[in-house]
């Protein structure tokens, strides 16, 4: 087991590049990004800097055309068979035809634990993202945000220690998205996973993150890496402290320093 | 309730559209009728009234009017003549414990029914395993799906003779298996395209989502790709049984076949006797929308146990 601020996920010299008719596009170019246990990294940038395919690379989804990247020391392939990460995507993608214990028993049935084992997990990560008395639902009858956390509990479901998220709250209003982001941290902080998460909102990014990737794009690359000096306690009012607007402006910075806007 | 309204709306209009239709369908048979039987007609003689257009005729004679709506062997039968022949060949007999005499409708729809059933059987399976080789297999999506698209083109009609001639050539006896060769020929069509569909149905990102589960591809065949088909499927399905029953029917007309709804059309034919050919029409009708109301049915029940709002 890992402790506290050990690299969990390691990327050296990453490229990626996709062959397409209009030439090559370079979706990762010598990307170097160190993850500690317990970190939460957020990835913001505009379309096409790379953010998602970073993830995806980390995640084993896509594989990097140059560089290495590696997860608790493994490649991404063999992290993925030891179960060491939780996916969430933006659309919450859950299964119509299951409740939402259903859904959040795929991984579990898929993996082959026991009936109880699948049972008792069920229970305990619907409680963590305050879902209990909603197993037997089916996702129509749950609003947007609700669906949403249902996919997070799925991630959740079989201990995976790192929690990969593209942009889970993208799709949903401000007003449920601040609530998702509170309840996302109270998450992180009782279960100290480590967690990386793609978005394309600075407050969000800022409020969320212990480490904040900023990245631009054409080739996609990282123009920023900031350490947040906010305390990992966030009330959703820290948002108007000056130490949270002086990140804010820093990742705004790095944002326009990568990007000409033409 | 409230749908009740426009349904009958549409009911009655046709059935009005009809009733107006026999009058000047069925005129020259009524004059001919009257004038052999000693009534006055204008103008006389059929070979006068051969060169008298319709419309003439129909305002000329209207005192013979209700003679059209009463012909043995009209052009064009009334809904209500045919209702009667329709209940003559089935229940009456039922009622006379004749539901299986030669002479019956019921007799010859069961029959209609199995070839149906089978083609369907077949055709379905076909049509679902066809489906997921598609799916599976990009060489089999390039090879196959060609195939079964000029596969439609060809009339069914052109080709029914022959696969009676094939089958029989093979030393298979009796009609049932051509039948059911030639209703599974229509009916896998629609079942292949739309199992195609549902198989694909889910999104890239749900399968990205197996992969990090690292699932088998039978896991993701039978947890995600097969019940996201289940929707398309039994759309297709009501189509596809459709397609069979007339694929039956088919089978049965140009074959030389002497039971079953498509012999009963083309024997009303031979024997000019239209009231037969309309109650066979309307029998397989009947049919059709019965065997499409019970799949309609089971896709309901299916979806609302899936949690599928049907």
């Amino acid at each position: 087991m890992k402790d506290k601020g050990d690299p969990v996920i390691v990327a050296k010299g990453l490229n990626l590049t996709f062959e397409t008719g209009d030439g090559p596009v370079h979706a990762l170019r010598d990307v170097n990004l160190t993850i500690a246990k317990g970190d939460f990294v957020s990835f913001i940038g505009p379309s096409g800097c790379g953010k998602t395919t970073f993830l995806r690379v980390a995640a084993g989804l896509e594989a990097p055309t140059g560089g290495t990247v590696t997860v608790n020391g493994m490649t991404p392939d063999e992290a993925r068979r030891k179960r060491a990460y939780g996916y969430v995507f933006q659309a919450a993608g859950l299964y119509p035809w299951r409740t939402i214990a259903g859904n959040v028993k795929l991984p579990l049935e898929i993996m082959g634990y026991d009936r109880a084992e699948q049972d008792a997990r069920v229970k305990k990560v619907l409680e963590l993202v305050d879902l209990q008395g909603f197993e037997k639902k089916f996702p129509w009858q749950l609003s947007g945000g609700m669906q949403q956390r249902a996919s997070i509990a799925r991630a959740l479901a079989f201990d995976a220690e790192i929690l990969l998220m593209d942009e889970p709250f993208g799709a949903l209003d401000e007003i449920v998205r601040d609530h998702l982001n509170e309840q996302l941290l109270a998450l992180w902080a009782r279960t100290g996973k480590t967690i990386g998460f793609v978005t394309h909102s600075i407050p969000e990014a800022v409020y969320l993150s212990t480490k904040i990737v900023v990245m631009s794009p054409r080739p996609g690359r990282i123009t920023d890496v900031i350490d947040s000096p906010l305390p990992k306690d966030r009330p959703l009012d820290i948002r108007d402290t000056p130490d949270f607007l002086a990140v804010a402006h820093r990742v705004r910075e790095g944002l326009r320093a990568g990007h000409a806007y033409d | 309730m409230r749908n009740l309204v426009p349904v009958l709306a549409v009911l009655g209009a046709i059935l009005a559209l009809w009733y107006a239709a026999v009058a000047p369908m069925n005129i020259r048979g009524a004059l001919d009728q009257a004038e052999r039987s000693g009534a006055v007609v204008v103008p006389e003689g059929s070979a006068v009234r051969a060169r008298t257009g319709t419309w003439a005729l129909v305002f000329g004679n209207t005192e013979h009017l209700g003679l059209a709506y009463a012909l043995d062997r009209p052009r064009l039968p009334t809904p209500g003549q045919v209702a009667h022949e329709l209940w003559k060949t089935t229940g009456e007999m039922a009622l006379n414990g004749r539901a299986m005499s030669k002479r019956s409708l019921l007799y010859h729809g069961w029959i209609t029914l199995q070839s149906t059933f089978w083609g369907f059987l077949l055709g379905t399976t076909l049509g679902i395993l066809g489906a997921v080789a598609i799916v599976y297999s990009r060489v089999v999506d390039m090879s196959l799906m060609p195939w079964a698209i000029i596969s439609q083109t060809i009339p069914i009609v052109a080709l029914a003779p022959m696969i009676i001639v094939l089958s029989s050539q093979m030393g298979i006896e009796g009609r049932g298996v051509p039948k059911a060769i030639i209703s599974a020929y229509l009916c896998y069509f629609p079942v292949l395209v739309g199992m195609v569909k549902g198989l694909r149905s889910p999104s890239a990102s749900q399968l990205d989502l197996l992969q990090t589960y690292s699932a088998s591809g039978a896991q993701a065949f039978f947890k995600l790709r097969l019940p996201a088909s289940v929707p398309y499927l039994f759309t297709s399905l009501k189509i596809g049984v459709a397609a069979a029953l007339v694929g039956t029917i088919v089978g049965e007309l140009p074959t030389g076949a002497i039971s079953g709804l498509g012999a009963r059309i083309l024997i009303g034919d031979q024997f000019g006797t239209p009231l037969a050919i309309w109650a066979a029409l309307v029998a397989a009708a009947v049919l059709a929308g019965a065997l499409v109301t019970l799949l309609d049915l089971a896709q309901r029940v299916t979806l609302r146990r899936m949690g599928m709002q049907g």
